[in-house]
């Protein structure tokens, strides 16, 4: 055969579509694999049949009936079972519970005569799980994400360590782990039930969602011997409603609008 | 062609270097590791699915289980009737108590590197 430019073409497009066509006769024969790997369909997720739902979880902290003791009580107990490090270095400091003096707790709603009472007495912070978050606008990889039940949650798989979110928090409730948690003996008496986090990421309350997920209350609402009540905003029967009905009851910085889930009875 | 032997020696020197990691490595071949399990995980004789759903996708079932777990609130994982909580920690590793001859044994030989260890813990291993 003659070796022109006519013939090599015609010779190549033949070429071109066997060799395409194989693969599509290997894709027809084949198993499809597709099909056979994944979740089987009988596999379902559910919640927990004694999990606590609510349509938003809220806390209310009635300081009459507080004292130093409680605030510590609540402080240890908490920080213990989510394995949240102590380090010496306050500037490591790593929080989810803690307390602090009125003045602090709600700047701005200083009076020249405040009660006596409440000059010293120390009040329970924690993160507000505001209704409306700006931690979780801050947040460029939704690592922090409203729940449906109003929870603010931590997705520490996510958290690229960025501490957008703690610039973008008016309460100071974010703590960034400088350090890794797991070194210097900083987490004592470690609860195995409950990851602990890795250095680079941010961490802080997340209402008990553990424990709410197997029909627990919080354990601060637990060890607080009545301080701290929580329950559903939304319901009017919930004994946190009951309480707000009775009772004068007081938000840090709600002027920022961002709506907390943590009420104060002063 | 006055360098003939320089390039020849040249080829010579650039193939010795090129292979060298075949035939340094050559007969250093180790068998894959049989993962061994632990008296429990015997004893259990079934994981959450079947050893070859197991073997392969465990990772992907550990990534469900996670996102299901953090952000859709849902903690209890049920296949045929059993209902199991949805927890590397508490679930996984209670049978698998053996980190080191179960899941490492593996990870060291495919060269991986999860990084579930750095947050999540497991069982200490009594040396």
């Amino acid at each position: 055969m003659e070796n022109n430019r006519r013939n090599f073409l015609k010779f190549a497009g033949v070429s071109v579509l066997g060799l395409g066509s194989l693969s599509l006769i290997d894709g027809l024969t084949s198993d499809d694999v597709v099909a056979s790997s994944g979740q089987s369909p009988e596999a379902t997720f559910k919640k927990s049949k004694n999990a606590l739902t609510a349509k938003r979880w809220g806390m209310v902290i009635d300081t009459r009936k507080l004292n130093s003791q409680i605030c510590r009580k609540i402080e240890k107990a908490c920080h213990q079972v989510h394995n949240v490090p102590h380090h010496e270095d306050k500037r490591h400091e790593i929080k989810w519970i803690w307390d602090t003096h009125y003045k602090h707790v709600f700047p701005g709603k200083q009076d020249e005569f405040l009660a006596e009472r409440l000059k010293e007495l120390p009040i329970p912070v924690l993160c507000n799980h505001c209704a409306n978050p700006p931690c979780v606008q801050a947040c460029p990889t939704q690592a922090t994400f409203q729940r449906e039940d109003g929870i603010v949650m931590m997705d520490f798989h996510r958290c690229i360590g960025c501490r957008f979110c703690m610039a973008a928090c008016p309460y100071g409730s974010r703590s960034f782990n400088f350090r890794d948690p797991r070194l210097d003996d900083a987490i004592k008496n470690e609860n195995t039930e409950f990851p602990t986090r890795m250095k680079g990421v941010v961490e802080k309350c997340n209402f008990c969602a553990e424990r709410l997920a197997v029909g627990k209350q919080p354990l601060c609402v637990e060890v607080s011997e009545g301080a701290l009540v929580f329950g559903d905003l939304e319901d009017p029967q919930s004994e946190v409603r009951q309480l707000l009905k009775e009772n004068y009851a007081i938000r840090r910085k709600q002027n920022l609008g961002t709506n907390p889930s943590v009420y104060y009875l002063v | 062609m006055n360098d003939k032997p320089k390039i020849i020696i040249g080829l010579i020197i650039f193939f010795a270097v090129f292979t060298f990691p075949f035939w340094y490595n050559h007969g250093a071949v180790s068998s894959a590791p049989e993962p061994k399990l632990s008296d429990k995980a015997k004893q259990a004789k079934q994981c959450v699915r079947d050893t070859e759903f197991m073997r392969t996708e465990h990772m992907q079932l550990l990534d469900e289980w996670r996102d299901t777990v953090v952000r859709d609130t849902e903690r209890v994982y049920e296949i045929n009737g059993k209902e199991y909580n949805a927890s590397l920690s508490n679930t996984c590793m209670e049978c698998h108590t053996n980190k080191a001859d179960f899941c490492d044994k593996c990870h060291d030989y495919a060269s991986v590197e999860p990084y579930c260890w750095d947050c999540h813990t497991y069982p200490k291993e009594k040396k």
